[in-house]
């Protein structure tokens, strides 16, 4: 082997895949039962962190970074004078391998730009995952990026190696891609959604009455936006979050914030931040949606397009509806417990299970871990409880100046929610 | 006070629990060897395992909080924090004078610090399935040494058997001196007579694979690589890659 080559190659094409921000390697479930190598369980694990913080769990490459495109937002168009790179199938299974023999990583996340044409391209990534399933046994994780416009036939066999389909939506609107990615469509971009969505179902079916029909993308599919490279708001992103869940059951949509890469008119000058608060602000609203049931339009609506960057988008939320406060935590549902600002969804659960034993008092709170600076304005147990005068405005700016250091200094996209 | 001092496992521990009962003993405190200094004004008493009084504890136990209550507390003596049986003796008590499974009873003191203790635990192992780094041996046996807060290889070894069933693999916990090799049929405890010379703490005396050196350079480069500088947040790093384990993960060497 050719190691020095293959460290460039990997340094460029590791390099060109790190704007994809996927780095999950849960949710899927193989078993090692030939003595292969391998194992996934269902959770992921992150090996390490990059010095911005983000988690390393998966081998994030591309195959390639030739491209045919010239799409404005990325590094490895066409029209970009960068030095490129492409790696051998073997390359990419040996790698591959060793990283996970050695503990490294959790799996492999292939994705690339695109070389002659989209079948092309596509067919190369499908025969490294196969390599990967049926020549070395490989029970890791696997996320294989779709290329826009591959056939319905090699999307289908893709599903069938891989953990995890995705199909970046690039851009949270239309007019957006338009703008910045003029070589793609915004239809032809959701069609593959569609096709893999379907094919999750129908093998699941399959599954119950066949037992030998294969896995799927067990993992499910998730997809990607960049926010900040054009002017849209809040609403919009979530919107379009909201549509993809509802249309295509993803798994996730994750939120890029755009990181500048080229002068040009149509985009942010060069040296603009990355919005790195506004893209934590979306991941809570996120997990708001999935994991605490609340509805889009609750967050974000016409009267508020945007999310207040300074404060978590629950107690805006809270400081919008004091009608429905205080909750007494000894009394309210689970659902209503959830809503509380400061109480996180383990809190949540550990509320119910503890006022079983005896009602739950500030001190008993205060020790389960709930963020009580935020918590005890809207909270009540028996006749205690801060009953506040105060009008949202001047509640807020109390909040905020008790927890101020935790929002001004950390500029993060990973923070622990809420 | 009375000091009941045990050899550090669990059955020892829980003859320990027998005997506070027995001996209706007021202030105990359950220690392990090495923790307790001879003490004025208190009384030690050793305590040697005792195989029909620990099954005692443990059926009646049992019946209470189940065999996953029991494994909790199995669980969270592996810790070893000092004191850490005073607690588990004080869930245990709670448990027997309510007669109800209370390890959910998030209100109640020892509840709470044995939960706690159990988090903490449990971040612990999934670290060590995140951080351990193999590097291959000419002997074909994949090495690694780890240096845990808490005695975790008991937890972890399950995780390793079913994720490298191909491969022969060490893991050595250099801060207890004793290690789990796998053969390919089955998992066993080791204990290495460690050179006191070897340079690096990470690496063992032993011949390498010719190509390990190549495997840890493009992974320390892909380490570089996959960043993205203006997105820094050494704080952050931090917080998810605390300092004490560096010396062993091969992306954060020189």
């Amino acid at each position: 082997m050719n190691w020095d080559r293959l460290q460039e190659k990997l340094t460029l094409l590791a390099d060109a895949a790190k704007y994809d921000v996927s780095c999950s390697s849960s949710g899927s479930n193989r078993t090692n039962e030939t003595k292969g190598l391998g194992n996934s369980t269902g959770m992921g694990i992150c090996h390490t962190y990059t010095e911005d913080g983000r988690c390393v769990s998966l081998l994030k490459i591309l195959l390639t970074n030739h491209c045919i495109f010239d799409c404005l937002y990325c590094v490895s168009r066409k029209s970009n004078d960068i030095k490129r790179a492409a790696f051998t199938v073997d390359e990419v299974v040996e790698l591959t391998l060793n990283f996970y023999r050695r503990n490294y990583i959790e799996g492999l996340f292939l994705s690339s730009g695109i070389f002659k044409d989209a079948d092309y391209t596509m067919e190369r990534l499908v025969r490294i995952a196969k390599k990967l399933r049926e020549e070395h046994h490989f029970n890791g994780y696997i996320h294989l990026k779709t290329i826009p416009g591959a056939s319905d036939g090699l999307m289908r066999e893709a599903g069938l190696y891989a953990d995890r389909l995705s199909v970046n939506i690039e851009l949270p609107t239309k007019s957006g891609l338009k703008l910045l990615a003029p070589d793609k469509d915004h239809k032809e971009m959701l069609k593959p959604m569609g096709s893999i969505h379907n094919d999750i179902l129908k093998f699941k079916d399959e599954i119950k009455l066949i037992k030998s029909t294969p896995k799927f993308a067990p993992a499910g599919q998730s997809s990607q936006m960049i926010i900040g490279a054009t002017n849209e708001t809040d609403l919009e992103i979530v919107k379009t979050s909201t549509f993809l869940y509802q249309k295509f059951n993803l798994k996730r949509v994750y939120f890029s914030g755009y990181v500048p890469v080229l002068e040009h008119s149509n985009l942010p000058v060069l040296g603009t931040p990355v919005p790195m608060v506004r893209e934590n602000r979306l991941y809570q609203t996120d997990w708001l949606m999935r994991f605490y049931e609340f509805g889009p339009q609750e967050i974000v609506n016409d009267a508020y397009p945007n999310l207040d960057l300074e404060i978590d988008p629950k107690l805006a939320w809270a400081l919008r509806n004091r009608g429905d406060f205080p909750v007494d935590v000894n009394k309210a549902d689970y659902h209503m417990i959830l809503r509380i600002p400061g109480v996180g969804v383990k809190s949540a659960k550990k509320m119910v299970a503890a006022r079983r034993f005896g009602p739950l008092n500030m001190e008993k709170l205060k020790k389960l871990g709930i963020a009580m600076n935020r918590a005890k304005y809207f909270i009540t147990c028996g006749n205690t409880g801060q009953t506040n005068f105060l009008d949202s405005p001047q509640l807020r700016g109390l909040i905020l100046q008790s927890g101020r250091s935790k929002f001004r200094n950390n500029f993060s996209p990973q923070l622990s929610l809420f | 006070m009375t000091y009941l001092i045990y050899d550090g496992s669990f059955e020892g521990l829980l003859t320990a629990i027998f005997e506070v009962y027995a001996l209706q003993l007021k202030e105990p405190r359950i220690r392990r060897k090495h923790q307790v200094a001879e003490q004025l004004f208190s009384q030690n008493l050793h305590i040697s395992f005792d195989e029909e009084k620990a099954n005692r504890v443990r059926k009646k136990l049992q019946d209470i909080i189940g065999a996953e209550g029991l494994n909790a507390l199995w669980k969270a003596i592996l810790s070893e924090i000092e004191g850490i049986e005073d607690i588990v003796l004080g869930v245990v008590a709670y448990a027997l004078e309510s007669q109800k499974n209370i390890l959910r009873d998030f209100g109640h003191p020892d509840v709470i610090a044995l939960q706690d203790v159990l988090k903490k635990i449990g971040r612990e192992r999934h670290r060590m399935t995140a951080f351990v780094r193999f590097a291959l041996g000419g002997d074909g046996v994949f090495y690694s040494g780890i240096e845990p807060d808490f005695d975790v290889l008991p937890l972890i070894s399950g995780h390793f058997k079913k994720r490298y069933a191909d491969q022969k693999w060490l893991i050595f916990d250099r801060r207890r001196q004793y290690g789990i090799y796998y053969d390919l049929q089955r998992v066993i405890t080791v204990e290495v007579q460690e050179s006191e010379t070897s340079p690096h703490p990470a690496v063992l005396d032993l011949e390498w694979d010719p190509n390990e050196n190549e495997f840890q350079k493009l992974w320390k480069n892909y380490f570089k690589a996959t960043n993205i500088s203006s997105r820094k947040n050494p704080k952050l790093h931090l917080q998810h890659v605390p300092r004490r384990y560096w010396k062993y993960l091969v992306e954060k060497g020189e």
